[in-house]
């Protein structure tokens, strides 16, 4: 099976066609869109497998010799992203059953979902850089249609914004892509990597880097580029809310990490300088914003902002433990960030408010509920067994190894603000005298918490069985770190 | 007040057909000659925005009762068959094949899988089109 690798695109693709036939039967809907997922989640399994015992996966489309056709890669750092998002939208469209309501389900709700992870996947898997502009544009415009579904005005507002920014970085994307298309002559990242290698430490080269840090940092929101996200993350509805706030960011993440690890690396002493200014300032805005608000939701989006800072500082050390620390960290955001978003539906759903002012006194009547959100509070701030840690253990470690003494501690502190953040909505909603709490139907709120519960289960499940994942940790890795492991997968036909 | 749309609409029947068969022919022509599934799909939209001009919606949804959110997912059904088909020879995805068939009629002729894969895009843009159209002219 040399196609295995597509399979994680190709089966939310053929799920999403078959939705839109009908799109009334809302029972039909909800079945199909979890039997697609499930298959498409067994076939990243099997992939994950694959590149585990076969090393890197490559095939180019059309039966074309690389560099000339479309060529999808599987590394380990791909599948692992792959698998992780097929995940959460799992659990995102389990959440969605009792939460996004008849009226958005019948308007095309699921075949927007899976048309994204389409992207999503898609962008996670590509060897080509204009392909994946295209997989960007897939997601994006999914993501449009999500944002704005529902049609309340504060959705419409927010996604005029959101539509107008990507637009904008949709554009300098191709732009830039046309300047690096003008240097290289190629598009194949392999290719692109081999050619940009020989040239060699040329000042335009190193300005192509920094546009691309700009393009796939308004994707990824990083420091002066995230000005949008705030805003445009709490407009649609929770499920939405959280498969935007675990995925989309990650994958401009993954575009810098891909592009700096594979691309840049004859300057780095500019470049990835760069990176790491820009990814503490990115932690620093996060903080500020993570403390200023008593909004749930713009709390827990503030934490996506300073995750994304972590990881790219990880990424931008250029060591062994720091890059394993910002895979490690990446999946664990992925999954922290979907378990909290879900938590807090749950919280919204049962005091009818994001306000933290305006609730209080939880714990008595829903415990699990308590419980388990200090769980991912601790989770997401790193303590030990939990998911959060060993990520930023080898981040701090990668930073030292570096150097990069007052950069590491800053990671230490960021720790705390996060904790604090999450700890806050904790005591103020789980604590103190009972308010705001509505009457919600028991059956509805087991049906909510069950999908909340279980992928909170799994975030702890990650942080315990570190130990287990720390092989295909190293494998993402010794990819990032030597290219040729990658361009020879490519040329070597991928066997 | 009622207006006389006698020309335009007899016009228009005329017309209509020309477009139509201007569209099949680039499409055809896309392999070796410029042309394809997109260029052809918009002209085939084009020929039923001109009806629309020329008669009103209800009746253009009664001369051609179709769903064009159906006609656009059974193109993406088509392209990405077309595109698949190759999963099961075990060759990489979007491996295309062509051979000559002996049509009555036409004699002998190339038949290329792209050729399917374009018909898919064809059907993608006719049903992109007639949706954003039909939405944004239809107040129901």
């Amino acid at each position: 099976m040399i196609n295995l690798l597509l399979f994680p695109v190709l089966i939310p693709f053929l799920f999403a066609t078959i939705l839109l036939f009908f799109p009334k039967k809302v029972k039909a809907q909800r079945v199909i869109t979890t039997l697609g997922l499930l298959t498409a989640l067994v076939s990243a399994f099997a992939l994950l497998w694959k590149v585990k015992t076969d090393g890197v996966q490559s095939l180019t489309l059309g039966s074309w010799a690389p560099p000339f056709g479309i060529t999808m890669v599987s590394d380990m750092m791909s599948t692992l992203l792959v698998t992780s998002s097929l995940l959460i939208a799992l659990f995102v469209v389990w959440f969605s059953f009792t939460s996004i309501g008849i009226k958005r389900e019948t308007s095309f709700y699921y075949p927007a979902i899976l048309f994204m992870l389409t992207g999503v996947n898609g962008a996670f898997t590509t060897g080509d850089i204009f392909n994946m502009f295209v997989f960007f544009e897939v997601l994006l415009m999914s993501s449009y249609v999500l944002i704005v579904l529902g049609g309340e005005k504060v959705q419409l507002r927010e996604s005029i914004k959101y539509i107008l920014v990507n637009v904008v970085s949709s554009s300098l994307f191709v732009i830039t892509v046309g300047y690096l298309y003008s240097i290289v002559g190629t598009l194949n990242m392999a290719d692109i990597s081999i050619k940009l290698a020989a040239i060699g430490q040329a000042g335009i080269v190193t300005v192509i880097a920094v546009l691309f840090l700009i393009v796939f940092g308004i994707k990824g929101a990083i420091f002066p580029l995230f000005f949008w996200l705030p805003g445009s993350y709490a407009a649609p509805p929770i499920p939405v809310l959280t498969l935007f706030g675990a995925l989309l960011t990650k994958v401009g993440v993954y575009a810098i990490i891909r592009t700096y690890t594979l691309f840049f690396t004859t300057d780095i002493g500019f470049t990835h300088e760069l990176l790491m200014i820009i990814s503490i300032l990115t932690i620093i805005a996060g903080c500020i914003g993570a403390l200023a608000y008593f909004d749930v939701k713009k709390i827990v989006i503030y934490n996506i902002i300073i995750a994304v800072g972590v990881i790219l500082f990880g990424a931008s050390v250029m060591n062994e433990s720091g890059m394993m620390g910002s895979i490690f960290y990446l999946i664990h955001d992925i999954l922290i960030k979907g378990a909290l978003f879900l938590l807090i539906g749950v919280i919204i759903h049962i005091t009818g408010t994001s306000d933290l002012r305006k609730m209080g006194g939880l714990i008595k009547r829903y415990p699990v509920l308590g419980w388990s959100y200090l769980i991912a509070a601790f989770g997401l701030a790193g303590i030990p067994p939990l998911s959060g840690f060993i990520g930023k253990l080898l981040i701090v470690q990668g930073g030292l190894e570096g150097e990069l003494l007052w950069q590491s501690i800053f990671i230490l502190a960021s720790s705390l603000i996060v904790l604090l953040s999450a700890i806050r909505i904790f005591i103020y909603a789980f604590w103190g005298e009972e308010k705001g709490v509505q009457q919600v139907q028991p059956r509805t709120y087991r049906h909510l918490l069950a999908p909340t519960i279980t992928l909170v289960v799994i975030t702890v499940l990650y942080g315990v069985g570190s130990e287990y994942l720390v092989p295909f940790m190293t494998d993402a890795t010794t990819v990032l770190l030597d290219p040729s492991v990658y361009t020879d997968a490519v040329f070597g036909g991928g066997k | 007040m009622k207006t006389n749309d006698l020309i335009i609409q007899t016009t228009t029947k005329l017309v209509f057909f020309i477009i139509f068969l201007f569209s099949i022919h680039i499409f055809f022509a896309g392999h070796y000659t410029p042309g394809g599934g997109f260029v052809g799909g918009l002209l085939m939209s084009s020929a039923i925005v001109l009806l629309l001009l020329a008669f009103d919606l209800k009746t253009v949804k009664e001369m051609l009762p179709v769903n064009y959110t159906v006609v656009t997912a059974i193109g993406l059904l088509i392209s990405i068959a077309t595109a698949a088909g190759s999963i099961f020879f075990n060759v990489p995805f979007f491996t295309h094949v062509y051979d000559y068939f002996n049509i009555p009629l036409l004699g002998k002729t190339s038949i290329h899988t792209a050729m399917f894969f374009d018909t898919g895009v064809y059907l993608v843009v006719v049903g992109v089109t007639m949706t954003i159209i039909q939405m944004i002219g239809g107040d129901e």
